[in-house]
């Protein structure tokens, strides 16, 4: 949530002018017939993608020409909302000119950049992204057919998120590169789980065969996995890097230098401390402590000597430690 | 010309309610001060209340307490059940229909993360629940049982007197979400014998930011809002929105009048019931439950082919203003819950729109609608890929 959420529901003022022409006036609408297809002395194919019940239903219509394989012609018939109509009606164009194999290559973010008025201005709201995806899948059944090939052996059935088109790979390559912890996170790298949304949890629009909370699950715990086995392996021979110690090893080394360094001055005054809890806010570790004895009342505890247990820390362990006394 | 069809989701201010909204700006006194500006604010409150109470044939032992909303009042009323389950009443249990607003489920959903457990009850073909449902679902855990009154979506009504009667017996208190009925349906609190009914100005040609809400005399009740006792004896604190309370009775005045609800009942009706015949006319269409069950002000229809936001989309650029229960115009992108409850399929929640009138919707308005449904219809299945000949291709349709 933020500024830009709290007047919500707004849909319409976020389509484009493209998209509002092209719902009124649809330019590639319409059919294609066997007669016309004979005309042309090519080839007619007819391919329908999704249901009524999804909200979106899509017929696409060619003529081939089968020596070349170039699409001669492109027309399309909808049920659906005014972002299904005008991107099924820009795919519709998109394909005209184009062989069989160039066509399979337009993606429904590629209709979309094709439906906007201008370059840094999305053509739909975010969550209507969904329903030009449609224009993909319809293009995919329209190859299949002419090819003679099932539709799955052209599909990429790595896509995880079909209104961004990620794959899982993609996904999980960010995770590890980033470090990403939430869906959110995922969303803010990849754009994956950010339009309808159906992809990131079970409960959303579309049913998934996979979804981001999954992968991110998954890929965490071989993260923490092999941060594990890293340790263990290190921690025989040599001193692991702070970052890729586990929680146990972080105490111990911060403890180590505490006692060498930090404890035997306060104790000369009459104090002590303790380490409540490490936490990991990415960039920085923060070290929570207690200020026991005569420290506790001490002026110095938030300033002077805090300054001095966290550079000492900060040069001992790790340069991105912070103290926070509690 | 530009007609507003989309009364159910909110309405126009009555020029008669706008004046006093207006007039009365100037009564700014704090209602809990004993001097002058005090003394005018409570002369007017209590004229106010004894507007409300007498439109809608409330007991003076019961209270009215003025809310922000009906969403506000329905809380409060779920949440006194929460707060009585966490404080060891041991009633776990709330019973409600699949039809109501998210201003009841969502607040259910945020009871059973405490551990509370809901029931709802399914509606027939025609958008009712039964009685029986309701008899047979209470137990001895009950807490609550709230049902609205008349949907917003399906303009079906509820045998709420009958509800009530059943809870009564049962010992169990009994709640309606009003916010449909004032204006369309003769309420009288007395006679319907319900412990709770809530309700917002806005619906029945109010401001907004102003509702009411009824507890009968002895009802559980915990305030959602506390703050100073002062205020509506401490049941819902917060600074008094005086004219908007004003102006809510003059709208409930009107609204609740014998003249009023036969003018709607019959006037309206007709309008509506020509406007049904239209939408009929044209091939492939559908209207949704039975006319002796629905408000007399909504038509609830489904053109085969055409998805509702397109409808929606063609209707706007003709200065026709209605809703959807399809899925692509909800920002979560679901299909009406409480169309597919009438037994339809998503396909039919997706292709349903809903027209609704007001007390304000004239025949000549009526008669431009029908005027554009054809053209409408026409275009939107020219594009429809679903209304196309279906014969001569073989379909491969996903899911």
């Amino acid at each position: 949530m933020a500024r830009s959420d709290l007047v919500s529901g707004n849909v319409w003022e976020q389509y484009s002018k493209k998209v509002q022409d092209r719902m009124n006036n649809p330019v590639a609408m319409g059919e294609l017939t066997q007669a016309d297809a004979d005309a042309k002395n090519a080839k007619l194919v007819v391919a329908d993608f999704g249901a009524e019940s999804c909200g979106d239903a899509v017929r696409l219509f060619w003529i081939v020409d089968e020596s070349t394989n170039t699409i001669i012609d492109s027309k399309f018939k909808s049920f659906g909302c005014g972002t299904a109509i005008a991107s099924s009606d820009a795919m519709a164009e998109l394909c005209i000119g184009k062989t069989v194999d160039e066509a399979i290559k337009i993606t429904n973010t590629e209709v979309e950049q094709f439906l906007r008025d201008d370059d840094g201005t999305p053509a739909v709201p975010p969550q209507k992204m969904h329903c030009s995806v449609m224009a993909y899948d319809v293009i995919l059944e329209a190859a299949a057919q002419y090819k003679g090939v099932k539709r799955e052996s052209l599909i990429n059935s790595d896509i995880v998120c079909e209104c961004a088109r990620k794959t899982r790979k993609d996904i999980e390559d960010a995770i590890r590169e980033f470090n990403l912890m939430t869906l959110d996170e995922i969303g803010d790298k990849t754009k994956a789980g950010t339009y309808c949304r159906s992809c990131r949890e079970p409960g959303g629009h579309e049913a998934m065969d996979v979804y981001l909370i999954d992968i991110l699950k998954d890929v965490r715990a071989e993260m923490d996995q092999e941060k594990l086995v890293e340790a263990a392996n290190t921690s025989a021979s040599e001193t692991p890097q702070f970052d890729k110690m586990t929680i146990v090893q972080r105490i111990k080394a911060v403890d180590s230098v505490i006692d060498e360094y930090i404890r035997p001055m306060l104790v000369m005054d009459g104090g002590d401390m303790e380490i409540i809890d490490i936490k990991e806010n990415i960039p920085y570790y923060d070290i929570y402590i207690r200020y026991l004895g005569a420290c506790g009342s001490c002026a110095s505890g938030s300033t002077g000597t805090l300054y001095a247990i966290e550079s000492t820390l900060k040069h001992k362990v790790d340069e991105n430690i912070r103290v926070l006394p509690v | 010309m530009e007609v507003y069809l989309d009364n159910n989701s909110t309405t126009e201010i009555d020029p008669k309610v706008k004046e006093v909204y207006c007039q009365t700006t100037d009564i700014f006194g704090n209602a809990n001060v004993i001097y002058k500006q005090g003394i005018d604010t409570r002369k007017a409150l209590n004229e106010a209340y004894d507007i409300i109470y007498s439109s809608l044939n409330a007991s003076d032992d019961d209270d009215i307490i003025f809310t922000s909303s009906t969403t506000e009042g329905n809380n409060a009323v779920i949440k006194t059940f929460l707060d009585l389950f966490l404080k060891g009443s041991g009633k776990n249990h709330i019973i409600t229909t699949v039809a109501e607003h998210a201003s009841i489920k969502s607040p259910l959903a945020y009871c059973k993360t405490f551990g509370m457990e809901v029931t709802y009850l399914g509606t027939d073909s025609n958008g009712l629940v039964s009685v029986e449902d309701l008899k047979a679902a209470i137990t001895d855990k009950t807490a609550l049982v709230t049902v609205l009154y008349a949907s917003n979506e399906t303009g079906a009504i509820q045998p709420i007197k009958d509800m009530a009667k059943v809870c009564q017996g049962a010992n169990v208190p009994f709640h309606t979400d009003g916010a449909q009925a004032i204006g369309k349906i003769k309420v009288d609190l007395i006679d319907l014998g319900v412990d709770y009914m809530t309700w917002s100005a806005h619906k029945f040609h109010g401001p907004k930011g102003v509702g009411g809400l009824f507890i009968k005399a002895k009802a559980p009740y915990e305030p959602l809002v506390h703050g100073s006792k002062n205020v509506m004896g401490g049941k819902r604190a917060g600074s008094i929105y005086n004219n908007g309370i004003f102006a809510m009775a003059k709208a409930i005045e009107i609204a609740n009048s014998d003249m009023n609800i036969a003018y709607v009942k019959n006037h309206i009706g007709a309008l509506r019931d020509t406007l049904e015949s239209a939408i009929l006319g044209i091939k492939d269409t559908k209207s949704y439950v039975p006319k002796e069950n629905r408000l007399n002000n909504i038509v609830v229809a489904s053109f085969r082919g055409i998805e509702g936001e397109a409808m929606l989309w063609d209707m706007n650029e003709n200065g026709l203003y209605i809703s959807t229960g399809s899925s692509c115009s909800s920002e979560d992108l679901e299909a009406s819950a409480v169309v597919e409850a009438l037994g339809e399929k998503v396909e039919i929640a997706n292709a349903t729109v809903m027209f609704a009138l007001s007390r304000f919707t004239t025949h000549e308005e009526i008669e431009y609608v029908i005027s554009k449904l054809e053209p409408i219809t026409k275009r939107i299945r020219e594009i429809s890929m679903t209304y196309a000949k279906q014969e001569a291709f073989s379909v491969h349709l996903h899911d």
